[in-house]
Formats: structure tokens, sequence, C-alpha cells
């Protein structure tokens, strides 16, 4: 049987809040957060778990199920709190994150339903979902699988090794979303190892390339629901986001990468939150 | 008859891949299929290109979703290179991948540093779940490929490259078992690969004719090491001695002494390559003789060692009487 399609009750950008809200909240806790990271790519995942995916969350095991991996595993909040609010586990187990006795470690882990194979080395993801596509192939299935790239970690070598192999493979039900912030650790990833023209180093190695608003979780949707859009190619979605983005006080700079928020920053944050629904 | 390891894995192989339908056999360009064997194999055979990353990567991935990888590549880009991804995406999960790695130890004779092998039982032994296995043989390699249907976590086979001499036969030794090549009260040669447990049989003939008497102990699997086998050879010998193809630290030698420091205290003496990078040019069996990883080594060692106990012993008598 194959798992049903999850419906879309509730418009996508008011999930997108509440996911970003439970990752504030995960930020004010002992440990802090990759907030800038997790924030960037909270529509990606809002779109995949709440419109593309084939997924069941009382059958994570499913064989006909696509399949997702966060390559960029330090936006594991965000991952956590995205397969929360799909029903993989309960909302209430991420007030434990990072904390003794919790399963919701730093970086995903298999322990956490929903989550396929732990990633945090950046480099991984693709080669790991190649794998995945390549599985597919010779059990004869329709299934996809999806792979979310941060674009400081398409500095990591395995990446392209991965990006060769696919497209000589010719894997179609594979499916790469790059966000697109434009920050790392320490600052522009232009400036550290510029990337661009990102789009046309992926379609020299043979892909479909697309390009969208990172933060309108339609379009990605949409786009993501038509891959392939080539066949015979693999296809990768450049997500343009912000980091931080939907905090003000963090939006777009280079701090945002890891956070601790105090009280009051955490007060703030919720607040913008609200904000930000109320006006949608 | 003399017989490659590797080519062995392969002939082994190519039958496995018809009646078991999961395996599939991923490849880094490595040469050791030909067109006719990669035909043979049909799409259970995949040429990835070289990218041993991205073939740990994609074997992992494959793993994941219900296939059994059997990963072509050399032992060098194995345990250094592609070790993060055999170590995160395939140990971590405990995925039933093959590692079949050619050019273990001095295997890449004259090929030079960059292409030997001299880290990897240290650095896979190392890594949780990780079964590390090196056959002797062609026979041993047959046995080895054969019983990893039924292993169900990550398998990491150490393979050379150019024919090596067969074994006396002996019956195939199997995954996590030691092999008892050769039983004597006196000492315990422990050995791995090809040319170490040849010179550890040879050795053992030359000490019996010396009234010493050898057990020779095949360890051919480095984890999970045979700890009860091991114990139980030592209990009544004076010394151990292991032979490798390794750099001393960590290897075979290293394992020995960890498991009888802790389970049965014994002396341990590691013959293996030198602390530092290889600087001698040759094939593989001049290189072995150049490092001395040879019979007339082990036995000088084992003569020595015994010879300087015994004079201990004489001495200590004198001291206990005075």
């Amino acid at each position: 049987m194959t798992a049903a399609q999850a419906p879309a009750p509730e418009p996508l950008a008011s999930i997108a809040t509440r996911i970003r809200a439970h990752v504030v909240d995960m930020c004010a806790g002992p440990e802090g957060g990759h907030l800038g990271g997790a924030f960037s790519c909270v529509e990606v995942l809002t779109a995949l778990y709440f419109s593309v995916l084939k997924v069941d969350p009382q059958r994570p095991d499913d064989p006909a199920r696509d399949r997702f991996l966060l390559s960029k595993g330090h936006a594991a909040q965000a991952l956590y709190a995205t397969l929360a609010e799909r029903g993989f586990f309960p909302v209430e187990e991420l007030a434990g994150y990072g904390r003794p006795g919790s399963r919701l470690m730093g970086h995903p882990v298999r322990a956490v339903p929903g989550v396929e194979l732990p990633t945090g080395s950046l480099g991984h993801g693709l080669a790991l979902a190649c794998g995945f596509a390549l599985a597919t192939r010779y059990a004869g299935g329709d299934s996809r699988s999806f792979v979310l790239l941060g674009d400081g970690e398409l500095q990591e070598g395995s990446v392209w090794e991965a990006a060769i192999a696919a497209a000589s493979l010719g894997l179609d039900r594979l499916v790469a979303v790059v966000d697109r912030n434009g920050l790392q650790l320490t600052g522009s990833t232009e400036r550290i190892a510029p990337m661009e023209p990102l789009a046309e180093r992926w379609r020299g190695f043979g892909w479909a390339v697309r390009d969208v608003d990172g933060h309108d979780a339609s379009a990605l949707a949409d786009h993501l629901a038509a891959a392939p859009w080539e066949p015979g190619r693999p296809s990768v979605l450049i997500a343009r986001t912000v980091k931080g983005h939907g905090l003000p006080f963090l939006a777009g700079r280079t701090a945002s990468h890891y956070v601790t928020l105090s009280e009051r920053n955490h007060a703030r944050a919720i607040r913008a939150l609200r904000a930000t629904d109320a006006a949608s | 008859m003399s017989r490659a390891t590797r080519d062995a894995y392969r002939d082994t192989l190519l039958p496995l891949l018809d009646s078991h339908p999961e395996l599939i056999c991923l490849d880094t360009d490595t040469g050791l299929f030909s067109a006719d064997h990669a035909a043979a194999a049909g799409e259970q055979y995949l040429n990835l290109g070289i990218a041993e990353h991205n073939l740990m990567g994609m074997a992992a991935g494959l793993a994941a979703c219900g296939r059994v990888p059997f990963v072509n590549t050399m032992a060098a880009f194995a345990a250094s290179r592609a070790l993060e991804a055999i170590k995160i995406d395939i140990a971590y999960n405990r995925l039933p991948v093959r590692i079949m790695a050619t050019h273990g130890g001095l295997a890449a004779g004259h090929l030079g540093p960059t292409h030997q092998a001299l880290e990897d039982l240290a650095v896979l032994r190392m890594l949780p779940g990780m079964t590390v296995v090196v056959p002797a043989d062609a026979a041993a390699t047959e046995a080895f490929v054969e019983q990893s249907v039924r292993l169900t976590g990550p398998l990491y086979v150490r393979l050379g490259r150019k024919p090596s001499p067969p074994l006396p036969a002996s019956p195939p030794p199997v995954i996590g078992q030691a092999q008892t090549l050769r039983q004597g009260g006196d000492v315990v040669l422990a050995c791995c690969g090809p040319y170490p447990v040849l010179a550890c049989l040879a050795a053992a003939d030359v000490l019996a004719g010396q009234g010493v008497e050898a057990t020779v102990l095949n360890l051919h699997t480095l984890r999970p090491l045979d700890t009860r086998a091991l114990v139980a050879a030592a209990r009544p010998a004076a010394l151990v001695v292991t032979v490798e193809e390794h750099w001393r630290n960590g290897g075979l030698g290293g394992a020995v002494a960890e498991a009888l420091a802790e389970a049965a205290p014994t002396r341990v003496l590691r013959l293996g390559l030198p602390d530092r990078f290889v600087d001698a040019v040759g094939n593989q069996e001049y290189l072995v003789a150049y490092y001395d990883l040879t019979a007339e080594r082990v036995v000088r060692t084992v003569r020595t060692a015994l010879d300087g106990a015994a004079r201990r012993g004489m001495t200590d008598r004198k001291d206990t009487s005075t």
C-alpha cells in the first residue's frame, strides 16, 4: 500500500510559523541552537512534509515512502519541529531538546521517528540520497528521494562527487534543495568561497535546475511536486532564503548562526513571530 | 597454485549475484572487473567513477533500503580518504556494506606509500560493529565472501593485488574464529595475511627442529577478535609473537596485546613495519624481505626472547640463593 499524501488543511505559512516558534523555544534552552540555518529552511521543510512527501507518521518505515535527508544536519531543530508537527512524535518532546534523557540530539539521529539516517558532518547527504534513489530504481518503485543541502555545505568536495554520480546514473527520482541563505558560520559564502553562478554550476554537472523564493512555501511545494523537471536528470531547487528569516533582530545576520536566546530575546522572538503570523 | 585474493573475491561474487538479487557491486574504476565481468554481473554491477566518499555514501543509502553492496576500492583509500563516510554512514548505522579493499599492506609494492595501506587494520578495527578480516589466501577469500551473506553488519576485507601462495590445505576459515594451523605449547605465533602466515608456518618448522614447539594462530579476523582461542593458546606459552603487514602500532599486534593484557598477561612481541613511511622500491615480496617480515626474523625473535628469559631465570635463581 502506498502511503497517503498528506492533506494541508491549514495554510503552510501558519505551520511554518509554529515550527519557528518551536525552534525559538529550543534555542532558549540551555544548549541554544543553530537558529539562523534552521529558520532559513523552515518553508522548505514545511512544503515537503505538509504537501509533497508521501510519508505516513504512523508507518515511518513504509517501504514505498518518499525519503528525505537533512544533509545540513545542524538545522536539526527545524527538522524535529517539523516532524513533531507532522505527527511523527509528540510536540511536547521538543522541550527536551539537547537535555539528558532526550533522544533529540543536536544533529539528527535515527532514534527520532522520521529521521532516515544521521547527518551533521557536511557533505554526506547527497551521496546517501543517491543510494536511496538508486535503490528505488532497482526496486522498480516510483517514490522520490529528497535532500536538503546548505549552501556553505557545497564547499565540501563530496557533494560534487555525488552530483556527478547522480547525473551520470540519470537519477531523476532524486531531488536536491539548496538552502541558499548566503551565509556560513563566519560570514558570506561569496566572501569565503564564492558559489555563484550556482545554477550554472549545477547545470554544468548535468542537473535540471530551478530557482525559487525559499520562503514561499506554496511555490516551493509546486516546484517540488513537479520534479523530475527533465526526464533522466536529477533536479536541484535553489531556494533563495534569508538566514534567521522571521526574526528582525537576527535575519540576514552572521550572528544568527548559533544562538542561545536570553529570556528577553526569547520573548522578542515570539512577539515577532506572532506579528508575522497575524500579518499573513 | 598462487592466486590473487582480489581475483578470488571477484570470481566468488559473480555467481553469488545470481543467487542473491539483493547483492550489488559498486566500483570506483579499480579495473578489477573487466568489461566481461561487468557484463556477467549485469545491472548488479556499477562503476561509479573515482570517488571513494561517494562510493561509501551511496552504498550506505542502498543498504538502508535493503540492498547489500560490495564496494571496490583500495585499502589506502578506504581506510583514510573515505573513512568518515565509512564511520558515519556505514558503521554508525550498522549497515551491511562489504568494503572490499585491495592493495592491502605492502601489496601495492613499488607504487609506494600513496597506495600502500599500513594503517587500515588499526583504523577499521576501531569502528564499533565493524567486522575486519584479512584472508591469507584465495581459498580463505572465497570462504569469507560466501560467509558474508549471513553477516548483518558492515565488513572490511583486506585483499591483495598480485598472486600469493596458498596456505597448506586446512579447513576453510570461519569469520570470527581463529584458525589454528599448528599446535605447540612453548610459544604462539599470531599472524594474519598471506606472507606473515607463511612466515610463521616456516618459522614453526625451524623452531620445532630446535626443540621449541609453536602454535601458529591465523587471526584472520581482527574484529571481533577470537579472544577465547588466543587466550587458550597463550596460557601455556612463554611468549606471543605477532606478525603482520602493517605498521607495528594498532593492528594485529595491538589487538593481541590489548586482549592478552586484560585476559592473560603474556609477553607480546610485535613484528610489523617500522614507524615510518616505506622508502624502498620493489614488489611485495621484495618489501616483505626488505622489512624482514620473514621466517628467519620470527625464529630470531623467539630465540632471543626465550634465551633472554632463560638467562634472567638463572640470574633470578642465583639472586634468590644469595
